[in-house]
């Protein structure tokens, strides 16, 4: 198996060989045409389109005249209230890209296998709560213990929600599609349960407790920036994935399931023992981002916590090519547009739910990259095809 | 993976049989050990057989003793895996069966001790909460009969449901309303062929697709739109129910078929043309040829793509069906995410019904059985949490979906785009 591994090419590890150039284009134009289509969308329900995108602007990268008056206050008084005010959406926009990160490499380890995982949803929901119990349950503990048994707690409850779906594909062959996402609706009435009943803080409201401070992950600034150390552990997570699908022997054979399983067992791979193994990762990963925004930003979890970011994870692994960088590249252009898409709410009042009609528009342009190619009359690139999903199971 | 086994090996067999007349020994003494042993002794169950208000000429109600109805539900399970133990039953179906009717009857007479139970209330409500998810069992047979996988159907209805309730409301006309949705659930699932044919787009990718801008575009219209104008576009109204007269005086029967409102009628109306047409007419041919062997199909002059184009865009008319039935044929508004998961529970009705119209709306029965029977023993005060009776549903989706309960085969090209 290592010799295989050598003899594979390295340099274009999935992303479909040509340039880097060539292979941005198509994931850059499907964005641009999804926001112009969003554009549109937002111009038919009778809004200012330029009124709207600026404020998208403002809230994700911060207001220019925020940043000159900031540093302004810095050089003559010394004040730095007015620069942390002033990069404060940036911040926001990282601070939401956190999660996307590892739900967004949830999912692409899973196409790597050639498993589509929509279940990062209710894994993620299901990773919150863990982490939460961890960290409001357990008191008197020691930083150094308590914060990575909370994480740990999180990545062990979605692996056991990705476990379930990962071992019926492999036992059964029933659709992991159909089976993530009955799991995460599951997973919502399981937390209604458990946040009105064994898990609600006392009052009136279905929340749980605050997770103990030594359970929170360490923030970067004082309180207005919310900034903290799941980004970074959201990047050692995305080089630790790069490194175990491109650099293992078990990545590689992750791999080579997902390109083609037949030859993959002809070679005397365990099929079955790779997809319960993938499903467990992604949803171990997928509840680290559940860990990471209760421990990073909320410290408690509360109903519809977890709205969207399953399929937002879909959209950001497929314009990541499922590539570990591409997906933090693209959970970082998420993040932004999320961020941004609040204020674009509260200033502009176009409601958030546009931006996942962007996101669905983005998806299928990437999945069509001819519908780009016949947009823009781009040449036709080497076609740069990985198999994602095939029928009901078998 | 697994293999499809058309020979059964004997070992495999045998160890089939212990699993089966264990698993069915093992239910007699659960329903004898937790239901039997709990239920009071002396208390009985009352099933109301009659619908309150309905036409049919009334029917006494069944009156049964609790603990002794449960004890014979458990002996009857117990022999069926002493006799399964001893020589084997062939159809693993009528096993599952046994242990599902044996400890749903068992489980209902404990929940409903001392206490009277509406039986045909609910198997009445079973087949209204069956109708979208059937018409979305429906749309997935016709699409993958013709070998395209719909997996944006939850999309489909959400956007038809929306559709209905505005234009009904707009024009203050329900049939308005249902053209509506048949002819936006048409368009989105034209699209959905586009994109899958002629684009050659990863066919779950794409339906995935359609569910996130359903999602998204519908949700986006609520919150600019309808929550501000209620009273001008999300306000429709809903069908009335239509009495059919004469058939509906059948006692208990007739009150559960024919009083409802016209879409579920279409409903099973659909159930049987769809049968008749895929199975005995030439069109029908046609289109289970290009699902099973396209090749083949368009040697002998079938244009595979042109079927494959209309036969999902039948299927998406199919869906905004349902998504109709979600507004103008159940609440009368349109609420954010209200189809809740019902296309994919669709999808595993059709799976579990065998690619198959009438199979497919049996199956969906069951899920409707289901979603009614966590309703009403919220009423009953069961003391489970809701939470958990809703998870039901989803449950046996999963359940279904193992194959432990007679494994279907899909059409053989399902989901592979065409080339020439």
């Amino acid at each position: 198996m290592t010799e295989k591994k050598k003899t594979k090419p390295e340099t274009p590890e999935g992303i479909g060989g040509g340039s880097l150039g060539e292979s941005l284009r198509v994931p850059a134009l499907a964005v641009l045409t999804g926001l112009i289509l969003g554009g549109i969308v937002i111009l038919a329900s009778g809004s200012n389109v330029f009124e709207a995108y600026y404020a998208l602007f403002v809230g994700s990268f911060g207001d220019p005249g925020r940043f000159i008056s900031g540093f302004q206050q810095f050089f003559t008084a010394g004040e730095t209230a007015g620069i942390l005010r002033a990069i404060r959406p940036i911040t926001e926009s990282l601070v939401t890209a956190t999660p996307y990160i590892f739900a967004g490499l949830s999912v692409a380890l899973g196409f790597r296998c050639g498993l589509f995982n929509i279940g990062a949803e209710g894994q993620f929901f299901i990773g919150a709560l863990c982490s939460a119990f961890v960290g409001y349950s357990l008191v008197g503990l020691p930083a150094f213990i308590h914060l990575p048994l909370a994480l740990l707690g999180g990545a062990a409850g979605g692996a056991l929600w990705g476990v379930i779906p990962g071992y019926l594909k492999a036992r059964f062959g029933a659709h992991e599609v159909v089976n993530t996402i009955m799991m995460n609706w599951i997973a919502f009435r399981l937390s209604d349960w458990l946040l009105n009943g064994p898990m609600k803080a006392s009052g009136f409201r279905p929340v749980t407790p605050n997770v103990e401070p030594t359970a929170e992950l360490p923030r970067f600034f004082a309180d207005p920036i919310r900034l903290n150390w799941g980004l970074i552990l959201a990047f050692v997570v995305a080089y630790g994935l790069y490194w175990f699908l491109f650099k293992t022997t078990l990545g590689f054979e992750i791999r080579s399931v997902g390109a083609n399983p037949d030859a993959a067992r002809y070679a005397g791979m365990n099929i079955i023992r790779n997809f319960v193994l993938v499903m467990a990762l992604a949803g171990g990963l997928a509840g680290l981002a559940g860990s990471a925004q209760v421990l990073g930003v909320d410290h408690w979890v509360g109903q519809g916590f977890s709205a969207g970011y399953g399929f937002d994870a879909i959209a950001l692994a497929l314009l990541g090519k499922s590539h570990p960088a591409g997906v933090v590249f693209a959970a970082l252009l998420f993040g932004f547009l999320r961020s941004g898409a609040t204020s674009m709410q509260s200033i502009a009042r176009i409601p958030i739910e546009i931006i996942s009609v962007i996101q669905g528009l983005v998806i299928i342009f990437i999945a069509a990259p001819e519908i780009i190619r016949l947009l823009y009359r781009m040449k036709h690139v080497k076609a740069e095809e990985t198999v994602l999903t095939r029928g009901w199971g078998s | 993976m697994t293999t499809i086994n058309t020979t059964v090996n004997p070992a495999q067999a045998k160890r089939a049989r212990i699993a089966y007349g264990s698993v069915l020994l093992f239910t007699g003494l659960f329903i004898y050990l937790v239901f039997g042993l709990s239920a009071q002794a002396g208390l009985q169950t009352t099933y109301r057989i009659n619908l309150a208000g309905s036409a049919a000429l009334p029917v006494p109600d069944l009156v049964v003793p609790a603990r002794l109805t449960i004890t014979f539900m458990a002996g009857i399970a117990a022999f069926v895996g002493a006799f399964q133990l001893a020589r084997g039953v062939r159809s693993t179906g009528a096993l599952v069966g046994v242990i599902a009717v044996t400890f749903v009857i068992a489980f209902l007479t404990w929940a409903a001790q001392g206490k009277s139970f509406n039986l045909t209330g609910m198997i009445s409500s079973s087949l209204v909460r069956a109708t979208p998810i059937a018409l979305a069992a429906l749309c997935g047979v016709i699409s993958e009969r013709a070998a395209v996988i719909n997996i944006g159907i939850e999309g489909i209805m959400l956007i038809a449901a929306q559709a209905a309730v505005m234009t009904a409301t707009l024009t203050h006309n329900l049939y308005v309303g249902l053209i509506f949705a048949l002819l936006v659930g048409g368009l989105v699932a034209a699209f959905h062929a586009l994109l899958v044919i002629r684009f050659k787009v990863d066919q779950v990718v794409s339906g995935v697709a359609i569910n996130i801008v359903g999602a998204g575009f519908t949700s986006f219209l609520h919150s600019r739109f309808l929550e501000s104008n209620n009273a001008l576009l999300n306000n429709s109204g809903v069908f009335p129910t239509l009495t059919i007269p004469l058939l509906s005086k059948i006692p208990v029967a007739g009150p559960m078929l024919f009083e409802n409102n016209v879409i579920i009628y279409l409903t099973i109306l659909l159930v049987a043309v769809m049968h008749i047409t895929l199975f005995y007419t030439p069109w029908g041919l046609r289109t289970r040829a290009v699902g099973e062997h396209p090749k083949a199909a368009d040697t002998l002059g079938i244009n595979v793509h042109f079927m494959r184009y209309v036969n999902v865009i039948i299927g998406g008319m199919i869906a905004g069906l349902g998504g109709a039935y979600f507004t103008i044929g159940s609440v009368g508004r349109f609420d954010e995410i209200m189809t809740a998961g019902k296309g994919f529970i669709g999808l595993a009705a059709m799976i579990f019904g065998k690619w198959n119209p009438i199979g497919a709306f049996a199956s969906s029965l069951i899920f409707g059985f289901a979603d009614s029977l966590q309703v009403k023993l919220q009423i009953l005060r069961v003391p489970i949490p809701s939470e958990f009776l809703l998870m039901a549903p989803y449950i046996v989706t999963m359940i279904i979906l193992t194959g432990v309960v007679g494994r279907a085969i899909p059409p053989a090209a399902d989901g592979q785009p065409y080339e020439k």
